[in-house]
Formats: C-alpha cells, structure tokens, sequence
C-alpha cells in the first residue's frame, strides 16, 4: 500500500490535469471558445431535447421508387429500339406493357429479336459486386422480351437513390440558413435530419418533404371539358388534378404526356416577386438547352396555355402571350414569402429521386431546452452535495477522498464526451447523477472492506491494502455489467436513450479509475507521511 | 470526529429465516403486477403506439383537465389523452395516429398545436411529437429485444464468473424487478414511453450492482469456511455486506431523490423508476438473491477447480468425517 510509485502518481496526476483542462471548453459560451486554439475547441454537444430544435425521420417511398425505375426504363427502351442511325435502324416493337413490376413487349419482326436484346443488354449495368445484372432480359414465345428488375438491382438503386436525396437533403436544409444540422442516412431507406435551435419545424418539414419534380407541358387544346370531366381525353394527354388551393375553381387541366422541360434544366431558382400584382413568386432560369427549348415551344405556341406541374399537380397554367426567349421565367401559384422561398430552394437543389414522408418528428423548443438545463443542473448539484456530505458523515477522512476524487470524475467526464464530440442529453443529466451513484458504491465497498478487516484486528497498513484488493474485483463484475446493459442502449437506443448510454459507459469507466486508482493514490500518500497506528473509518 | 454507522458492527439477522415468506412475498408481487398489467394496461406514449403528443405549458392558471380534453377533442383528431407532469402548469396532450395516408399524419402534429393554440391563448407548445406506426412498431421491438438481451447477457455473464446457480439466481431476481417496476407503471399510469425502457435497462444493470457484491462475499466465504453449512453461510455473507447494500442505497436514493423533486419534470417518470428499481434492488439483494442459492444446492464443491481431482478427493474425505455435508 505504501509503495505507490513516483512515475504512477505522477501519470495519474497528468491525466487528472488533462481532464480538467479539456472539460472547460464546454463550460464557455461560444465567443470565448473561438479564441481558444483549435486542440481545445472540442466541446459537449448539447441534445435537442437540451439546446431545443427538431429531428426528423424520413423514410423513402420504395414503391414510388421502383415506379419511376419501372418508367425510366420505358423511355429507355423506346430510345433504344429507335436506333441511332436513323429509320433503317428502327426495331419495330409494340404491346409495350409495364405491369405487375416488368416491362414486356413484342418485337414485330423476329430476325430483330437478338438486335434488342443486345441493345437493351448494353442499357442495363452490373449492381454493384454482386455478379448480377441490375435486369433480367428473357425472351419469352420467341417474340416478346421481358424485363424484370433483379433484387440486387433493386437494392443499388434504392441505395443510389438514397444517397443522393440525403445529399439533396442536405443542401435544402443547409440553404435554409440552419445551424450545424446533422443529415445521415439510417438503415436501408431512411434519412435522419436533426437541427438544434429551430423553433418551429413546419417550413422544414415544408422544404423537405416536397420531391420537387418540376414539370413544364403544354395544355391540351383540344380537349373537351365535358369528355374530360368522364375521364375521357385525347390520346396523348392526360388528367393532372390542380394542387390543393390553386385553379382558381378548376379542379383539373388537361395535358400533353410529353414534358416540354423540367427542372433539371434549371440552373437557378429564387423567390420575388410579380412585377404586376407584387405576389410572391418564384423566378428560374434555365440552363441553354432548355432555354431554346422554352423559346421555341413558345414561339409555335403563342395563344395557347402551358402548365407548371409541381409533384404530379398543376400549380398554375398561363397562356403563352409572347415567345419567351430569355431563357427566364415565373412560377405563380398562391405563394406566401415563405413558401415561395421553400420551393426555391427545392428546386435549386434538384428534386428528390424519391418521395420521402417523415414517419417521425420530435421537436423540442429552445425555451424548454435551457429550462430542463436549468433544473437538471441545479437537481444534479444538490444531489451531489448530499451525497457528499453523507460519505463525510460516514467515512471521514476517507470520504473527503472519495469527494476529491469524485469531483475529478465530474471533469473526466466531461472531458472524454468534449473529446468524442459525443452528445449530452436530458436522460444523459439522469446518467450523470447515477454516475455519481456508482462512483460512490465503488468507495463504499473499499471503506466497508477496510472497516471490516480492522475489526478482524489487522494492522492500518494491512487492512487498506486488503480493503483496495478485495474490492476491486466486486467492483470490477459490478461494472461490466452495468456496460452490458449501457451497450445494449447505446445498440439499439435512439436519441436521448443513446445520450444517457453513453454518459453511463464513460461515467463507468472514469467512476472506476477514480474511485480506486485516484483515492488509493491519495491514501497511500496519507499512510506515507502521517503512518498513522489507528484509522477513524 | 465519530463517524456514523449506518448498520452496528456486530448486526447478525438471520435473513434467510424469513425465505420462504420472502420468496411467496415477491412471487405474489410479481403475480399482481403481471396482472395489472394485463388488466389495468400500460399508458403506452406515442414512442410505442404512435400518434403525435404535444407538452403544454399554460402562461396562466391552467384550465380544467376535463376542458382540456373536450376542446382538444373537438379539434378533429378524436379523443386526447391528458396527463400531467410534476408541474402543475404544464400537460402532454396526446391523441392517437390519424387514419388515411402518410401525408395526413405528417399534418396530425401541426393541426394538434394550432388546434391547442386556438383553443387556449396561453398555452405555449413546448415539445412536439409524432410517431408513425411502422416506426412505433420497430421502437416496441427493439425495446423488448434490447431488454430481453440485457437480461440474459447479464445472467450468463455471472453464469460465467461465477457458477450455474448464481446465474439462475441473477435471473430471477431480474425478472422479479422487472416485473415489478411493469406494474409500477401499470398502477400509477405513468407513460410508458423509450425512456422508461432506458430506466429498465438501468434497473437491470443497477440492481446487479449489489447482488454481485453479495455473490462476490459469497464465493470468498465459500473457499474461506469450507466446513460451514449453507444457510448460516449465506446469513453471514449478507450481514456482512449488510453496512455497504445499505449505505449504496441510501446514496442512490439520495441522489434519485432530489432528481425527481428539483429536475426537470419532463424525466419524472424516468426517475421514478428508477428511484423504485432501487428500492426494490435494496430489498431484493438482502431477502431475494439468496434462497434460490439454497435451493440449487450450492457448496464448497461449486468453487473447487474440476482438474485438480485428486485434491477434491482429499476434501470430500475430510468433510465427510467432520459430518459437514452440503
């Protein structure tokens, strides 16, 4: 017991200094902290539920993206099967269905079979090291070809899919004008959105639950209203319902299939305002391939209407009073400043590949936040006051060195959440105080071991080293599980849960290094100098 | 300075007298909370049945519970579950998932606030919520996953570091506390919620802390006094350890204590079990987590290293003149 070695105390000291040093960052409001130097920036994350602000669970609709994989590929091979060398190179096909999640069609002339095959062979890539083909290309009664979507195909293009709308996420809620949000994608379909000090959710919500698939087609002139109403309209064209508030009365249009322009020919968006009426709206600018596009649909269009679909819903549907030649133009809809800047970001930003609807939202505003801060950290220092005193009371001397100690497990703490940029929670005050807990069991056990082995009548030098020895592996069983339960949350914990096991896990491991090595530093020093024949434990 | 003994030192409670109504004790207990659980029903929060759930705090006097409930109810949403935090200013306001697609529940959180706002000018929405029912049923799996495995990793854990009895007897005693705090929350209708789940979990890990200090004594004393029977053995290693259950109690109790009155209202219920798991630990880890170590016959024999064969033989002989027989 009283052969503590020099380079131990002193090591141990070291890694007390440090993290004290390392704990104070977190204790400095922002300002300060900028002028530190970088090694000593990292700081304690406060949680949502602490700092106030909102998560968000989105989960992709998968159906949706299969839909579109389903269609994108339609186009393709309508492309292919026109062939790049003019007429003579066309395959006839027809009976073009896309049903039951396959693309089928007859080709008319069976010597062509092989051709198509081959062609759509070359449209269709390996998914990503698993062997197979993102599709299947079988040739079924010898004139039909069915096209089917494998599972591993599917499953990259969920993940590409998904990569990019975090990606698009991201930058809408970065274009917001948030601070420090947090995008990452969780499990196979889900993107996580977390923004600390947002008040009100709403326009987030706005901005990233909308696809953004902005779509520019032109009014069918030809249709009947009458027929239109029945569901009947002209080969070619379709019903697109009006979006919820617009159309001033109609409830629907009548539109060509074929899409003039859509937004991926934008190259920027931004809310203004109507030069007439001063309603907010948005203005966009496309890039020069859908710039001439625009003027020369609209020069040969000049007395007809066009339609801007927002997401499968026509937005508004103005006639074309002149050629619009500079490549600019306007979304009217009723707009208000906030939403008309909500979609301009979301159409600067490229539309989602997938539909994605928020499945979970918890949403924390800043004033409760302090308020739980508040009394979570005048609760946590009067628990530790009492039980302070109460290891006074009980052990003297001995307790005095379990607080000392204590008080260094505090800032340890602190420092290894600062230096993991890990993320303090409501639970994880909770954690904090039951930390204090389990530090304290880990002294009450020596000292009672102690107190033991002097009534068996050994000597002071004897009884503590015994105390410290036979302790420690009850303390050691009675930790590991206790990391057991804190790993099994911090598995399959989310948010605040995740908080609270991890200011359990590292308040463990600290709790242990301090209330053993660092008061058994401190005792043997004491029994050193003083060698005292007696104790008063 | 005289310092305070919390248990005298010479304190020698014949504890496992009382097994057989300790063990009928704690089997009726977890009998009763079984059942109200199955009657009375856990107050499930939006974390497991999804929904959306609204915390309320009122700038003034706070209406009548009853008023609360039938404006919310009139908002569209159906019927609103009310339930008060330790403030008496602030509310949560739940009310179940709406029916139809994604998109309208996605609204369901938006129109409940506006709807509360409405309805009472000074009220101020300090927390929002909303759960879908997919995500709700995957929070309920992995919840239970999480605790069933925390349960049994902690039991073999001890399998391993101790003996086959001491494992059974974890087990029991997990399964007893947490049975137990089910019912709490049964009985009190506290919301059962993830942080509850969190509380379990800490229960769990907490409550382990003592037996394992009183297995620990347990072992040491078994290799100590071979020659000692069972039941006087056990009753010695419990009064032994008896200052320490109870000053790590206290300490815990302590703490708990002043987090459920002075924290933050919105961990009520988080603390409040816990505070209750600890009590119960306290009780358990003196009364509880012994008798099944007599019932599954554990002796000297348990500790003695299986190799060493021709040592053991050498004890059993010895034992067997003494007439100590386990």
């Amino acid at each position: 017991m009283l052969d503590f070695p020099r380079w131990k105390t002193i090591s141990i000291s070291i890694i007390l200094m440090l993290g004290i040093l390392f704990s104070i960052p977190s204790f400095l409001p922002e300002k300060t902290l900028n002028s530190l130097p970088s090694f000593l920036q990292a700081k304690v994350n406060l949680g949502l539920d602490l700092a106030g602000g909102s998560h968000l669970l989105l989960e992709a609709d998968i159906d949706d993206l299969r839909k579109t994989q389903l269609t994108s590929m339609e186009k393709t091979v309508r492309t292919a099967m026109r062939g790049e060398r003019g007429p003579d190179d066309d395959i006839a096909i027809g009976e073009l269905s896309v049903a039951g999640g396959k693309i089928s069609f007859l080709v008319r002339d069976q010597a062509q079979l092989d051709d198509a095959r081959d062609r759509l062979f070359s449209q269709t890539q390996g998914a990503a090291m698993t062997g197979q083909r993102d599709w299947n290309i079988d040739i079924i009664d010898t004139t039909r070809i069915v096209m089917t979507p494998t599972s591993a195909g599917q499953t990259q293009a969920v993940a590409d899919a998904m990569d990019s709308a975090r990606d698009i996420i991201d930058k809408r809620v970065n274009d917001l004008g948030t601070r420090e949000p947090t995008i990452i994608r969780e499990g196979n379909d889900r993107v996580v959105v977390q923004v600390p000090g947002l008040q009100d959710p709403a326009a987030l919500k706005e901005l990233i639950g909308k696809t953004a698939r902005l779509e520019f087609r032109m009014v069918d002139p030809n249709a009947d209203p009458a027929e239109a109403a029945a569901g009947r309209v002209p080969v070619g064209s379709e019903i697109v319902p009006y979006a919820e508030g617009e159309g001033s009365g109609a409830s629907f249009e009548v539109l060509r299939r074929q899409v003039m322009i859509s937004g991926e020919q934008l190259i920027n968006a931004r809310q203004s305002y109507d030069a007439q009426s001063n309603e907010p709206v948005v203005s966009i600018s496309f890039d020069s391939g859908g710039s001439s596009t625009f003027a020369k649909v609209t020069a040969q269009n000049v007395g007809k209407r066009f339609a801007m679909v927002l997401d499968g819903k026509v937005l508004s549907a103005p006639s074309i009073n002149e050629p619009i030649l500079g490549g600019t133009a306007q979304i009217s809809g009723s707009f208000s400043v906030a939403s008309a800047n909500a979609l301009a970001i979301s159409l600067r930003s490229g539309a989602l590949p997938v539909k994605m609807a928020v499945v979970e939202e918890r949403t924390v505003t800043p004033e409760l936040g302090a308020d739980s801060i508040r009394k979570g950290a005048i609760a946590g220092i009067i628990a530790t006051a009492a039980v302070l005193t109460l290891m006074i009371i009980v052990y003297g001397r001995f307790g005095v060195y379990a607080n000392i100690a204590l008080f260094f497990n505090v800032f340890l703490i602190i420092a290894i959440m600062a230096a993991f940029n890990a993320t303090l929670t409501l639970p994880g005050i909770a954690g904090f105080v039951l930390t204090i807990g389990a530090a304290v069991d880990a002294n009450v056990l020596i000292n009672e071991r102690i107190r033991e082995e002097l009534k068996r009548g050994r000597k002071v030098f004897q009884a503590v080293e015994l105390g410290y020895s036979e302790a420690s592996r009850a303390i050691f069983d009675a930790n590991v599980t206790n990391v057991i339960a804190a790993a099994l949350m911090f598995w399959f914990g989310s948010g605040p849960i995740k908080g609270f096991a991890v200011v359990l896990t590292i308040g463990i491991v600290t709790s242990v290094f301090t209330a053993v090595t660092v008061t058994r530093m401190f005792v043997a020093h004491w029994l050193r100098t003083k060698r005292p024949t007696s104790i008063n434990i | 300075m005289r310092l305070l003994k919390l248990v005298p030192d010479d304190t020698n409670i014949d504890f496992l007298k009382w097994r057989k109504l300790a063990s009928f004790m704690s089997f009726f207990l977890v009998v009763v909370s079984i059942a109200l659980v199955a009657t009375k029903g856990l107050n499930l929060g939006v974390d497991f049945v999804g929904g959306q759930s609204v915390r309320v705090e009122f700038t003034q006097d706070m209406p009548p519970i009853d008023e609360i409930r039938e404006k919310v109810g009139n908002i569209g949403l159906g019927e609103a579950t009310i339930q008060q935090f330790g403030s008496d200013k602030a509310v949560s306001i739940r009310t179940a998932l709406p029916e139809g697609d994604k998109s309208a529940a996605e609204r369901a959180g938006q129109q409940l606030v506006t709807g509360i706002q409405k309805a009472f000018p000074t009220a101020k929405a300090g927390s929002v919520e909303t759960v879908s029912g997919k995500v709700s049923g995957e929070l309920i799996r992995t919840g239970a996953i999480s605790l069933g495995l925390a349960i049994i990793g902690i039991s073999i854990y001890i399998w391993i570091r101790f003996e086959w009895q001491f494992g059974v007897g974890a087990l029991g005693r997990l399964f007893h506390e947490v049975s137990l705090t089910f019912g709490l929350f049964a009985v009190t209708q506290m919301q059962f919620d993830l942080n509850s789940v969190a509380a379990l979990l800490t229960i769990v890990g907490y409550s382990l802390n003592d037996t394992i200090v009183v297995y620990d004594r347990i072992r040491e004393n078994l290799k100590k006094y071979r020659k000692m029977e069972i039941v006087p053995l056990l009753n010695l290693s419990i009064n032994e350890t008896l200052s320490r259950t109870v000053m790590t109690t206290l300490a815990m109790l302590l703490a708990l204590g002043v987090l459920l009155i002075f924290g933050p209202d919105v961990i009520f219920g988080f603390t409040a079990a816990m505070l209750f798991g600890v009590f119960i630990g306290g009780y358990s880890s003196v009364l509880m987590s012994t008798p099944v170590l007599v019932w599954l016959k554990v002796g000297p024999d348990s500790f003695i290293p299986r190799t060493s064969a021709g040592m053991d033989g050498g004890e059993r002989v010895e034992r067997k003149d003494d007439g100590a027989v386990v």
